[in-house]
């Protein structure tokens, strides 16, 4: 009769601590969940065009593509010509670590073979990187090439963003999508996709 | 006591234990009767506690958690409420001077060997504590949204970006937005005013509970519970009430000068307790110049910086702070204080003071080659100081520990 008893109540406390068990882990659930971002907070961040016909070569202009730092680049011809040649220093020269939108299409990384679209966000900890295009002795490598250099924590990257090797920063500063329209660029939608 | 007080005295005692735990707490409750300057910083520490949470409650009443407002409503504290300004430079000078006595007070606990049995869990709670402490200054540097507030957000909520697999959605989750908005600086607001204030106030709690259960430790190290008068007290301690208290008293009083002195006329600490970008409003498009860390993370942001690798340096960073936990069991030498230690750990203790100092300083200043080499030095000289201990404090020859205080 005793050890019934015990025994009726072993299954009713194991019993009893499964379903608290499942009931408190499903409350966490809302609790977790609020935390994600809000169905306003998916709804914005629309696409933004931006007119590069009057960028002169070699300059970069910075465009906010929800709220994020876009880099425009228009290379000159030579420093095109010059791209191959860093290789040797690039962690991953032809971005096959990330998901590359318009791999292989043109040595800028964009969808034109003038301009580069990337997005201003180091890989490492999302500060924006600065632009450093001549090629001159910086206090951060004496052989530098011209490029982006991250502030923050000393990320290097080429003029179209690919990470060098020994740098913090683990990939290739990301490409957004765009297209080109005649000379307007259009940054956060594909081709077609509107 | 009790039959001499008021009937009235006598009806509230026998309900709520105020004689019980005056006399375990404070008047009967002993410490080492010989302790110098060191063991005043935990009571600093529960007075800059009291000075930020009533300073922070104030600067509520004028501040907005928004995007748009966050920044307007400090300016709005600063020069519209009347001496909002001194709250809110309370508030700021609090925040450094709240790690400066917590980094003495843990400080003397590597020195005089405070987490030695049976202290180890005191020194667990305190760890726990300065934990809690770093993510609750980090989210309060946040909320005046202005250029360090942004950036330093944008850097170390990447971090969480490091970590394999989930690290994105992390991200993600932990700004409530694929940027930093208005829906991160009002959750960290949440966090800062009322979440982590209440786990601090627990912890704080079980600190000086588990404190008050061993005993207070002293310089030499000796176990004054080996020596008991006939009452069971030990004969090297006398009560902390009121000794202790007036003692702390002083104390407290030459802080307050220094407090005052720092509040009124170096608030901004030159750069170091509020930096000069942050008086800037944050702009996602533009990283300042420089980014460093207010100084009482520095040490910490020069070892991320050091490793060349993403998530190599969030593992050191953490790392760094998680080996803290473990010194009562790294320390395996049979002198606790400094004093009765041999050669090899005072050799120690010294490369690592300067090392820790050394990266503090690295943490403020900008990147160069000849820096991150030092970095990485000073970082191998941290871990290499905990790493090596339970080897150079039992090799070591300590000498022999006093019986009484």
């Amino acid at each position: 009769m005793e050890e019934k008893i015990t025994t009726r109540r072993k299954v009713l406390i194991g019993m009893t601590s499964a379903v608290g068990a499942v009931g408190a882990s499903l409350a966490v659930v809302p609790f977790i969940a609020s935390w994600n971002p809000s169905a306003k907070a998916k709804a914005v961040g629309g696409p933004v065009k931006v007119d590069v016909s009057k960028m002169q070569v070699g300059q970069k202009i910075q465009v906010a593509w929800r709220k994020q730092p876009v880099f425009v680049i228009r290379h000159s011809k030579e420093a095109l010509a010059g791209l191959s040649k860093v290789e040797s220093k690039l962690d991953d020269p032809s971005s096959l670590k990330i998901d590359e939108p318009y791999r292989d299409v043109n040595p800028t990384r964009s969808t034109s073979n003038e301009y580069t679209v990337i997005a201003g966000v180091c890989t490492h900890l999302g500060c924006a990187p600065k632009y450093y295009p001549e090629m001159e002795s910086q206090p951060w490598d004496e052989s530098w090439v011209g490029g982006f250099f991250c502030p923050c924590h000393g990320s290097m990257f080429d003029i179209v963003g690919r990470v060098f090797k020994g740098v913090p920063a683990p990939t290739n500063l990301k490409v957004p999508p765009h297209y080109f329209d005649g000379s307007i660029l259009i940054i956060g939608e594909e081709r077609g996709t509107a | 006591m009790t039959q001499k007080s008021s009937g009235f005295f006598n009806w509230i005692n026998s309900r709520l234990p105020i004689v019980n735990t005056y006399e375990r707490h404070l008047s009967k409750h002993p410490v080492p009767k010989k302790v110098n300057f060191w063991y005043m910083f935990g009571a600093l520490a529960s007075v800059v506690l009291i000075i930020q949470i009533v300073s922070g409650i104030w600067l509520m009443f004028g501040y907005e958690n928004t995007e748009e407002g966050a920044f307007a409503s400090i300016e709005y504290i600063m020069r519209d409420i009347e001496y909002g300004w001194v709250i809110r430079y309370m508030h700021t000078t609090g925040a450094s001077m709240f790690f400066a006595v917590v980094y003495l007070h843990m400080f003397r606990g590597l020195l005089y060997g405070s987490y030695h049995k049976p202290r180890e869990l005191v020194w667990v709670f305190g760890m726990t504590i300065y934990l809690v402490m770093m993510a609750e200054g980090f989210l309060g540097y946040v909320l005046p949204y202005g250029q360090m507030s942004y950036w330093g957000a944008q850097v170390i909520i990447s971090l969480f970006g490091a970590i394999p697999f989930i690290g994105e959605s992390l991200e993600i989750w932990v700004r409530g937005d694929y940027y930093i908005s208005g829906a991160t600086i009002s959750r960290f607001f949440a966090l800062h005013v009322v979440a982590l204030p209440l786990i601090l106030i627990a912890l704080v709690f079980m600190h000086l509970v588990a404190l008050h259960e061993v005993g207070a430790g002293n310089p030499e190290g000796v176990d004054i519970e080996k020596h008991l008068d006939e009452d069971g007290v030990p004969l090297d301690s006398i009560p902390f009430f009121p000794y202790k208290v007036l003692n702390a008293l002083v104390a407290i009083g030459i802080f307050g000068i220094v407090f005052s002195i720092i509040m009124f006329f170096f608030p901004e600490g030159g750069g170091y307790m509020l930096e000069l970008a942050n008086f800037e409003e944050a702009n996602p498009l533009v990283t300042p110049e420089h980014i460093a860390p207010v100084w009482y993370y520095s040490p910490y942001y020069a070892m991320l910086r050091a490793v060349p690798d993403k998530l190599g340096g969030l593992v050191v960073m953490g790392a760094a702070i998680a080996i803290l936990f473990v010194v009562p069991w790294l320390d395996r030498s049979k002198a606790a204080s400094i004093r009765y230690k041999g050669i090899l750990s005072k050799i120690a203790m010294t490369i690592f003071i300067i090392s820790w100092l050394m990266l503090a300083w690295l943490g403020t200043v900008p990147v160069t080659a000849l820096r991150t080499t030092l970095s990485i030095i000073g970082t191998i000289i941290y871990f290499a100081f905990f790493l090596l201990m339970p080897i150079y404090t039992s090799i070591e020859k300590t000498k022999p520990v006093p019986e009484r205080l």
